[in-house]
């Protein structure tokens, strides 16, 4: 009886305190109450994890005993690894090649779908179909299309027209881009969608009163179009370079008897991550490429968005 | 209220039964990876094994092999894995210095049986004074050829190549080129990625009078004019022979199946496989000799208990360990995964060793090596980077292995200076 007198009472100032506050303050206490649902989330699923990988960098644990603090000497032992230094510029090849292409023709590809009324609903959803499908699927249909004759699909094509076979996957030279071919392929139909949206919110009445002043095609294009497009590509620059710093599952799938091969020209670091940890089982050392990919993650988001951000 | 407590001690008597069966009951679990043979020959001896001790349950897991070794050391890492877990004998370095599995007690395993019971191959279970696994069954390598490649070639299909430069000449009839040089069909299937970075080390190196490492496999031996003369041997076969190309059909195993490649060099895990093909005959033979040496590599998967596993568990954990490499289980291994008997007294029957497929594997059993891995993975990745750096790059073969061989010992420093 006295516990549910207490708490009644308990109850009752709480609903005191509660209407002694003004309209804007209990917006406030609303929005902690629900914001605390995904902050908490976000502490325990990401931030403290994230935290521990870094502390984990500078031990030597190996997932199977105890960690032991080493200082920096996982670092000094990425910094002297041959393999680490050529993953890196992979990693960047991914990056430097692939958005700039991909992004060159999502556009190209948006800016004449805009043009089209001809099935353009068709259109678009054959170029966003590749985006809703599986990496693996995917990466394994082009692995077979870059096969050698008889099987390769591409080789078969070279071969029809006279020209000699290629080795894609099997070098050291062209698998980088093979692969890179396919992740560009994969992630265009998004790019597509997001640059028509972009196009679409430009208000027309801007070209009807280019058109009455006479103004060029090429001038529309680089006076109106991308200067208010630079949202919609500030926005697709950060998000492809993250996804191409991040590439895996193409390179992985399209290798898998060699993982990153051959002799390392397609491997990513995502890639050496993985292989360091969970065939090697040396978390710690994969952890310090970890905090070097979330470096590198984190350089190229701020400088990107300070170079195209509005002045 | 009445209706209340009647229910709670519904539950009680309940709670109080559950407990009760669990005291005489104990579950424990199997893990291996998926593969259809094996999943089958397993459920098959677990319905035996429950029927004589109905006491234990084994829960059997399977899952896919990329995700084996991570997922095992997870899960006994966080004290809820295997209890039996299956692990290539090339890890047991690896899981013993992460403290995943246990030595087989000495009372329910005496060595002795061990010893007498098993192919000596599984002393690579044995570190120190302790045996940490048993094998059921044990693999070996063969050469499969394709029969209808031969006769139309104009060889003998009953007549395989029985030396390296049989293998060649017989090679280099089956290859047929379209009229750009286009390989239509490989008369050797190569394929670093399979089985010929073990051919390699543990064949080819011996046969050309080398050795692959020292006898306690801690320093590797093969950066000599033996190790040399064996790698350009096998980079001949793609360079001057040209009789197959790494990568054709994607995999030698593929080519071979697709009809396309008249050889390749497999283990016995490839006989169901290609036991579905129908569209041509094929036979196995043992690998090619060279001036009268013959070489083979033999490789199994274990059957270890987990270090997590204590009392009535373990005891039951021992029970099925025992079960599951009785020479019955491994008759059924035999029958269900295709893989040779572990117990040389089961395995080396007449009736066995006469037999078309089996044969050739087991003869390669008696003069087999196993290489003592630490880390199987990086240091199948050195072999294959070693022929690539021929291939793609036109290093020499000389440059290319002594990269191979100081990228090796580096693995195995790493792990026996630890």
């Amino acid at each position: 009886m006295t516990a549910a007198v207490e708490a009644d009472g308990g109850v009752a100032a709480a609903r005191r305190l509660w209407h002694r506050l003004t309209v804007h303050q209990k917006h406030v206490v609303w929005a902690w109450a629900f914001l605390a649902v995904p902050i908490l989330f976000y502490v325990v699923i990401r931030f403290w994890p994230t935290a521990n990988a870094f502390y984990l960098s500078l031990t030597d644990w190996n997932m199977l005993h105890k960690a032991s603090f080493v200082g920096l000497k996982n670092y000094r032992r990425l910094v002297a690894d041959p393999v680490f230094w050529k993953v890196f510029r992979n990693t960047f090849g991914y990056l430097i090649i692939g958005t700039p292409v991909s992004l060159l023709l999502a556009f190209l590809i948006a800016y004449q779908l805009e043009k089209v009324r001809f099935m353009h609903g068709l259109i678009r959803a054959l170029y966003f179909l590749p985006f809703l499908t599986t990496a693996a699927a995917m990466a394994w249909v082009w692995r077979w299309f870059y096969q050698p004759l008889p099987i390769g699909f591409i080789n078969d094509v070279l071969a029809l027209v006279g020209l000699p076979q290629q080795p894609f996957l099997r070098s050291t030279t062209q698998a980088l881009p093979s692969v890179l071919a396919a992740a560009i392929w994969a992630g265009l139909g998004f790019q597509v969608v997001i640059f028509m949206a972009g196009l679409r919110a430009i208000p027309t009445t801007y070209y009807e009163a280019a058109r009455i002043d006479g103004v060029s095609n090429g001038a529309i294009l680089t006076q109106i179009t991308l200067p208010l497009l630079k949202p919609t590509i500030i926005f697709l620059v950060v998000f492809s370079s993250i996804g191409f710093l991040r590439i895996f599952d193409q390179v992985y799938n399209m290798t898998t008897n060699d993982p990153g091969g051959p002799l390392n020209a397609t491997k990513p670091l995502v890639l050496m991550i993985y292989q360091t940890a969970f065939s090697s089982f040396d978390m710690a050392y994969a952890t310090a490429q970890t905090v070097v990919l979330f470096l590198v993650l984190l350089v190229i988001s701020l400088i990107q968005l300070r170079i195209l951000r509005d002045r | 209220m009445r209706v209340k407590s009647r229910m709670l001690f519904g539950l009680a008597v309940g709670f109080g039964l559950m407990t009760a069966t669990s005291a005489l009951a104990v579950e424990i679990e199997y893990w291996q990876y998926t593969f259809e043979g094996r999943v089958k020959a397993i459920d098959a001896l677990i319905e035996q094994f429950q029927k004589a001790n109905p006491d234990i349950t084994v829960k059997h897991v399977d899952f896919p092999y990329a995700d084996y070794p991570t997922k095992v050391a997870a899960s006994i890492t966080a004290g809820q894995g295997p209890d039996v877990v299956q692990l290539y004998y090339g890890w047991v370095d690896g899981w013993l210095a992460g403290n995943l599995i246990q030595p087989l007690p000495k009372d329910a395993f005496p060595h002795d049986q061990i010893e007498k019971n098993f192919f000596s191959i599984v002393k690579a279970m044995k570190r120190g004074d302790d045996y940490y696994g048993l094998p059921t069954a044990v693999r070996s390598l063969a050469l499969f050829y394709n029969k209808k490649m031969f006769a139309d070639a104009g060889l003998d299909p009953n007549k395989p190549p029985a030396t390296l430069d049989e293998l060649v000449d017989a090679a280099l009839k089956t290859t047929k080129r379209d009229a750009s040089g286009n390989l239509e069909q490989e008369g050797f299937g190569v394929d670093m990625t399979g089985q010929d970075h073990h051919w390699i080390r543990e064949v080819l190196i011996r046969q050309f009078g080398g050795a692959p490492y020292s006898d306690d496999y801690k320093s590797v031996t093969y950066d000599s004019a033996a190790g040399d003369a064996a790698i350009q041997w096998y980079v001949d076969l793609q360079q001057k022979h040209k009789v197959g190309e790494a990568g054709f059909m994607d995999t030698a195993q593929a080519a071979f199946q697709a009809g396309r490649a008249a050889m390749e060099i497999d283990g016995t895990f490839r006989l169901s496989a290609f036991g579905k093909i129908t569209d041509f005959e094929w036979g196995v033979t043992e690998l090619p000799s060279k001036d009268g040496n013959q070489g083979n590599y033999a490789s199994y998967w274990a059957n270890a208990i987990a270090s997590t596993t204590s009392g009535d568990e373990l005891k039951a954990a021992e029970k099925f360990l025992a079960f599951v490499t009785t020479p019955d289980a491994m008759k059924l291994w035999l029958e269900y995964a295709g893989e040779l008997p572990a117990n040389p007294a089961i395995a080396l029957t007449s009736e066995n060793q006469a037999d078309p497929k089996y044969g050739p594997f087991l003869k390669g059993l008696a003069y087999a090596h196993t290489t003592l891995f630490v880390e199987e993975l990086a240091q199948r990745q050195t072999q294959i980077d070693m022929v690539n750096h021929v291939l793609l790059e036109g290093q020499s073969v000389a440059d290319a292995v002594a990269t191979a061989a100081k990228a090796e010992q580096e693995v195995l420093d790493k792990y026996y200076k630890k």
